[in-house]
C-alpha cells in the first residue's frame, strides 16, 4: 500500500520521527503497534462506576482500570472470536480461595505482589473498603452486589493483610460470579480515604474524576464527550499484560462516521456498531457478532391488558408473529433465531427456542377460539432510544396482528420515559422488551424477568409455581440433581404461557481493522485487556 | 463627544436592563419545562438493575423528594451565586460543562459564518449588480442547494467525497485529531489558544478539523445572507440617492460600496444575527456526525436523560447569548447608521 494513511505511518513508526517533528503528540502514539484507536458512539461519563448517574458505557473503565478479587476465564465465542466463560473462574486480585463446608465462608487469599499504581499494597482492608463502599452507596452498584448475595459491610472482613473473608446469609452459587462483574472493583482506599471528606466519605467526587486503581490500564487522559486514553500499568499481575501500551478511545456519535473511520482504517476498531453495518462491512473488515449471552429481544403481552389475559390471544399473538422477516429486518441476521424449535425440553440451555413459528392459520384458529374473535385494538409501545431493532420490528409485528384482527397502534416512548413507563410502572399493555441478565444464568434471567413485580417483568406476570421454582434454583448450585427439573419445568410454564414472547437473542457487533483479540463480556462494555495491534 | 459617548452607555445600560426580564422568565420557564418534560431522573440514573428502593435512594440524593417550589427556591439560591447546579450524568458543575463546550461551537459556528459571510455577501452584491445574468442563476441555484440540504445529509456528503474516497480531509474525529494534544485552555477557542502559545503545528491540526464542518454549516447558512444581501442591494441600487450618486459622475466603485452596500448592510447584519442563532442550535446534526464535542450534543444528551440541571444551564447560556447578541446587533447598526438614534430611546 502506497496510499499515506496514518495507520500506515504508525506502523512504520516514522510519524514521531519525521513527520510531526514539533508536535505536542502524546509520545507513544509514534510508536506503531503500542497504540490502538477505538471509535465509539457512546460516551464515558464518570469514571467511577459507584457514582449516582454513571451510564453504561462508563462500566469500561472500572474493567480496565480496576481488579476485583476473580474473573471469567476465555473461550471460543460463536459467532468468532473470544468471549468470556461464564464456567469458568479465573484469580485477578485473588490468588487462591477456598469455600467453606457450608457454603457460607469465602476466604479469599490476596496476591502478594499486588499494587496499586502508586505503588502501594494491595491488602484486604482495601478490598473490605471497596466492598463496603459498593453496598452503602445505594443505586445500581448495591442492587448488584445483592444479586450474590452481598448486602451488608459487616459481610465482609479483612483477617490479616492478604485474607479477606465474606460471610454469606446463604450459600448461593451466584456469589462468587458475582464478584466478578464490574461493580465489586478494588480501590487503593488509602488514596481515596485521603480525599474523602465529611460529607463524602466515599470520595464520590475525587474517584469520579480520578482513578485508583490496580488494573491493567490507567488513565492518562479524560475529555467527556471527546475520548479517554488509556495507558498500560507495566506492573499489573491481575492477568497477562496487555500487549498494547496505549489505548484511544474516541466518541464517534454517529453511525456513519464511524463506518467510515473504520473503513479507511484510521481508527483499529468500531465498538457496537448497528447490525446493518455489521451484516454489510462483514466484507471488508473484521466482524465480531456475538450473540449476547442471557438477552433475549421480546414481544411482551402485559396481563393488566383484559384481553392478554386469555392465554388464546397470547398464543395467536406468538404464531403471528413474523419472526424471520423480524431478525432480517431488525436484526440483518446478526444473533441467533428462538423461534421454530422443539416443545419437549431436554437441556437447560437458555435462551433457548421456543415452539412457536409463523403461522397465520394457527393464530387465527387461536383468536377464534379465545374470548375476543373479533380482535381488539392495543397500542404497541417502542423506545425511541432502541428504535434501530424495535421499530421494524413493530412495523413487522403490527402488520402480521392485522391479519388476525388485533389493531396494533405504535406508539414511540422517548428513552428516558421508557424505563418509567415500561419497567417502574409497568403500564404498557404491549411493547418490545430487551433484558439481558449479566449473571449466565437461567434462574438469574427468571428472576428478574418472570417473578412478580421485579424490574424486567414488564408483562406483571405471576405465576405461583414459577414465584416458587425461581426463588429455590435462584442460589441451588447448578450441579444439583433437582436443578435441572426444576429449571426445566420453569421453561415449559412460561413458554405455555407467554407473558413474554421471545423473538430473538441480539448481537454485539464490533467490527476491527488491525486489532485482534477481542474478546466479548456479558457487561456488553469494551474490554481492552486483551487487545493487541495486528 | 463626551456626550455622545454617554447617551451610548447610557442607551447600553438601558439595553441590559430591558434584558433582565427576559432572563428571569427564561429561569422560570427552563425551571418549570424541565420538570415537565416526561421521563423520570431517578428512574433513569438508578440503573438498569434498580428497585423501588433504590429509585427512592437516587431520588433523595438527587433532591427530586422535594417539593417543586423549594427545588425551585434551592435553584435560584444557587443561581443568585453563580452556581448553575451540578449535572447529574457528566458529574461536573454545568459552568465547567459549558465553559468546556461553548466555545467548541461557537468556534465551529463563527468560522462557518466567517466562510458563509465570505461567500453570500460578494455573491449576493454580483448577483445583484447583474440581475438575470449567470451570477445571479449561480447565486440562486447555490442558495437553493444550500438550504435544501439538511446539514447531517450535506456533513456525510462531505465526508464520504473527502475523507473516504478521496483521503484529502482528515479523519472525522471532532476538534483534534488524538496525536494532538489539545492546547492549554486560555479561550476554549483552539485557533486562538494554539495561536497564543506559538503552537502553529496544533493550529493546523485544528484548522484542518474545522474545514469539513465548518463548510457544512456555512452551506447551510449562506441561503438566507446571499437572498438578503441581493435583495437589499436591489433596494438599494434603486434608490433615488444612488440615481443622484450616479448622476454626480461618481465612480462606480464608490456609488456599490460607500452608498448602496452601506445601506444595504443594515438588512444583513440582522439577518446575520438570526442565522447565527439558528446555526448555533442546528449545530447538533453537524456535531453529531463530526464528532464535535459542542454545546448541542451535550444539551441534546442531557435533554435524553432528563438531566435537569444541565438542561437548565444550556437554556439560560442561550438566552444570555442570544441578549449580548441582540445587543451587539443593535450597537452596530448605530456604527454602520449613525442616524439610528440610540440615544432616542
Amino acid at each position: 500500500m502506497t496510499e499515506t494513511t496514518r495507520r500506515n505511518l504508525l506502523k512504520m513508526g516514522m510519524a514521531g520521527a519525521s513527520i510531526l517533528p514539533f508536535l505536542r503528540v502524546l509520545p507513544a502514539a509514534a510508536q506503531g503497534a503500542d497504540t490502538l484507536v477505538v471509535a465509539t458512539g457512546q460516551t464515558i461519563n464518570s469514571l467511577d462506576l459507584h457514582r449516582t448517574g454513571t451510564n453504561r458505557a462508563s462500566y469500561q473503565v472500572a474493567v480496565n482500570c480496576y481488579d476485583r478479587l476473580v474473573s471469567f476465564g476465555t473461550k471460543e465465542a460463536p459467532g468468532g472470536g473470544y468471549s468470556y466463560d461464564y464456567d469458568t473462574v479465573v484469580p485477578e486480585l485473588a490468588e487462591s480461595w477456598t469455600v467453606s463446608e457450608d457454603g457460607l465462608t469465602l476466604t479469599f487469599k490476596i496476591k502478594p505482589n499486588a499494587t496499586f499504581w502508586d505503588g502501594s499494597k494491595v491488602t484486604a482492608e482495601d478490598v473490605k473498603w471497596s466492598f463496603d463502599r459498593a453496598v452503602s452507596v445505594g443505586g445500581f452498584p448495591t442492587v448488584q452486589m445483592k444479586a450474590g448475595g452481598l448486602e451488608r459491610p459487616e459481610q465482609f472482613a479483612a483477617a490479616d493483610a492478604e485474607t479477606f473473608v465474606i460471610t454469606l446469609d446463604r450459600p448461593s452459587k451466584l456469589a462468587i460470579p458475582d464478584l466478578a462483574v464490574p461493580v465489586p472493583f478494588v480501590i487503593n482506599s488509602a488514596l481515596a480515604k485521603a480525599n474523602a471528606t465529611a460529607d463524602d466519605p466515599w470520595a464520590m467526587e475525587y474517584l469520579h474524576t480520578t482513578p485508583a486503581g490496580s488494573g491493567a490500564f490507567k488513565v492518562l487522559r479524560w475529555t467527556p464527550g471527546e475520548q479517554l486514553v488509556y495507558e498500560r500499568n507495566d506492573d499489573w499481575v491481575g492477568g497477562p499484560v496487555p500487549a498494547v501500551k496505549r489505548i484511544v478511545v474516541r466518541e464517534v456519535p454517529s453511525p456513519a462516521t464511524r463506518r467510515a473511520l473504520i473503513e479507511r482504517g484510521d481508527v483499529h476498531m468500531s465498538f457496537d456498531i448497528p447490525d446493518k453495518d455489521a451484516a454489510e462491512l462483514a466484507e471488508i473488515v473484521d466482524v465480531y457478532s456475538t450473540p449476547v449471552e442471557n438477552c433475549i429481544h421480546c414481544l411482551c403481552c402485559n396481563t393488566n391488558f383484559e384481553p392478554f389475559q386469555d392465554p388464546d390471544v397470547r398464543k395467536a399473538v406468538a404464531y403471528a408473529v413474523p419472526y424471520e422477516d423480524i431478525f432480517q429486518a431488525a436484526a440483518y441476521g446478526r444473533g441467533a433465531p428462538l423461534w421454530g424449535g422443539e416443545a419437549a425440553i431436554g437441556d437447560t440451555a437458555w435462551p433457548r427456542k421456543t415452539q412457536y413459528y409463523t403461522d397465520i392459520d394457527k393464530a387465527k384458529a387461536h383468536m377464534a377460539k379465545s374470548g375476543f374473535p373479533d380482535g381488539f385494538e392495543v397500542p404497541l409501545s417502542i423506545s425511541l432510544d432502541l428504535a434501530s431493532w424495535m421499530e421494524p420490528a413493530a412495523l413487522l409485528i403490527q402488520e402480521s396482528l392485522a391479519q388476525i384482527g388485533i389493531v396494533a397502534e405504535i406508539e414511540k416512548i422517548p428513552g428516558a420515559n421508557w424505563r418509567t413507563a415500561a419497567l417502574v410502572e409497568k403500564r404498557l399493555p404491549l411493547h418490545l422488551e430487551n433484558f439481558g441478565g449479566w449473571l449466565n444464568t437461567p434462574d438469574y434471567y427468571f428472576f428478574w424477568a418472570y417473578q412478580e413485580g421485579h424490574l424486567f417483568n414488564s408483562s406483571n406476570y405471576r405465576n405461583d409455581e414459577i414465584e416458587e421454582l425461581v426463588s429455590a434454583t435462584l442460589h441451588m448450585p447448578m450441579d444439583d440433581p433437582e436443578y435441572a427439573p426444576k429449571i426445566k419445568r420453569m421453561f415449559e410454564i412460561v413458554l405455555e404461557e407467554l407473558p413474554r414472547i421471545p423473538l430473538y437473542q441480539p448481537a454485539l457487533n464490533v467490527a476491527t481493522n488491525g486489532a485482534e483479540g477481542y474478546e466479548f463480556w456479558f457487561h456488553r462494555q469494551l474490554d481492552v485487556r486483551p487487545l493487541s495491534a495486528v | 463627544m463626551s456626550a455622545a459617548a454617554y447617551s451610548r452607555l447610557r442607551a447600553v445600560a438601558f439595553r441590559v436592563a430591558q434584558s433582565i426580564p427576559v432572563v428571569l422568565g427564561v429561569v422560570v420557564i427552563s425551571f418549570l419545562l424541565t420538570r415537565a418534560l416526561p421521563g423520570d431522573p431517578a428512574a433513569y440514573f438508578a440503573g438498569a438493575a434498580a428497585d423501588a428502593a433504590s429509585i427512592q435512594e437516587v431520588r433523595e440524593a438527587l433532591g427530586l423528594d422535594k417539593p417543586l417550589l423549594q427545588q425551585f427556591l434551592l435553584y435560584v439560591t444557587d443561581l443568585a451565586h453563580g452556581d448553575l447546579g451540578q449535572s447529574i450524568s457528566s458529574g461536573r458543575p454545568v459552568a465547567v460543562d459549558l465553559v468546556s463546550r461553548l466555545p467548541a461551537s461557537l468556534e465551529l459556528t463563527l468560522t462557518a459564518l466567517v466562510l458563509s459571510c465570505g461567500l453570500a455577501i460578494p455573491l449576493g452584491i454580483l448577483a445583484a449588480t447583474r440581475p438575470g445574468s449567470w451570477v445571479d442563476h449561480l447565486c440562486r441555484v447555490l442558495v437553493t442547494a444550500g438550504v435544501s440540504l439538511p446539514t447531517f445529509f450535506t456533513g456525510i456528503l462531505l465526508i464520504y467525497i473527502f475523507y473516504y474516497l478521496l483521503g484529502v480531509a482528515p479523519s472525522p474525529l471532532g476538534r483534534l485529531d488524538f496525536i494532538y494534544l489539545a492546547p492549554d485552555h486560555v479561550t476554549g477557542f483552539y485557533l486562538i489558544d494554539a495561536a497564543l502559545t506559538g503552537d502553529w503545528e496544533t493550529w493546523r491540526g485544528a484548522a484542518k478539523q474545522l474545514i469539513l464542518p465548518s463548510t457544512t454549516l456555512a452551506l447551510f447558512t449562506l441561503a438566507p445572507i446571499a437572498r438578503m444581501t441581493r435583495a437589499a442591494m436591489l433596494t438599494a441600487l434603486s434608490s433615488d440617492f444612488i440615481r443622484t450618486a450616479r448622476a454626480a459622475g461618481l465612480s462606480r466603485g464608490t456609488v456599490l460600496y460607500a452608498y448602496a452596500f452601506r445601506n444595504a448592510l443594515l438588512p444583513v447584519v440582522t439577518t446575520l444575527g438570526m442565522v447565527f442563532s439558528f446555526a448555533l442550535g442546528a449545530n447538533v446534526l453537524v456535531e453529531k456526525v463530526f464528532a464535535w464535542p459542542g454545546i448541542g450534543s451535550y444539551a441534546v444528551e442531557a435533554l435524553v436523560v432528563s438531566d435537569y440541571a444541565a438542561v437548565q444551564g444550556f437554556v439560560l447560556a442561550m438566552a444570555l447569548l442570544f441578549v449580548a447578541l441582540n445587543l451587539v446587533i443593535d450597537l452596530l447598526y448605530s456604527v454602520i447608521d449613525p442616524r439610528f438614534g440610540f440615544a432616542a430611546k
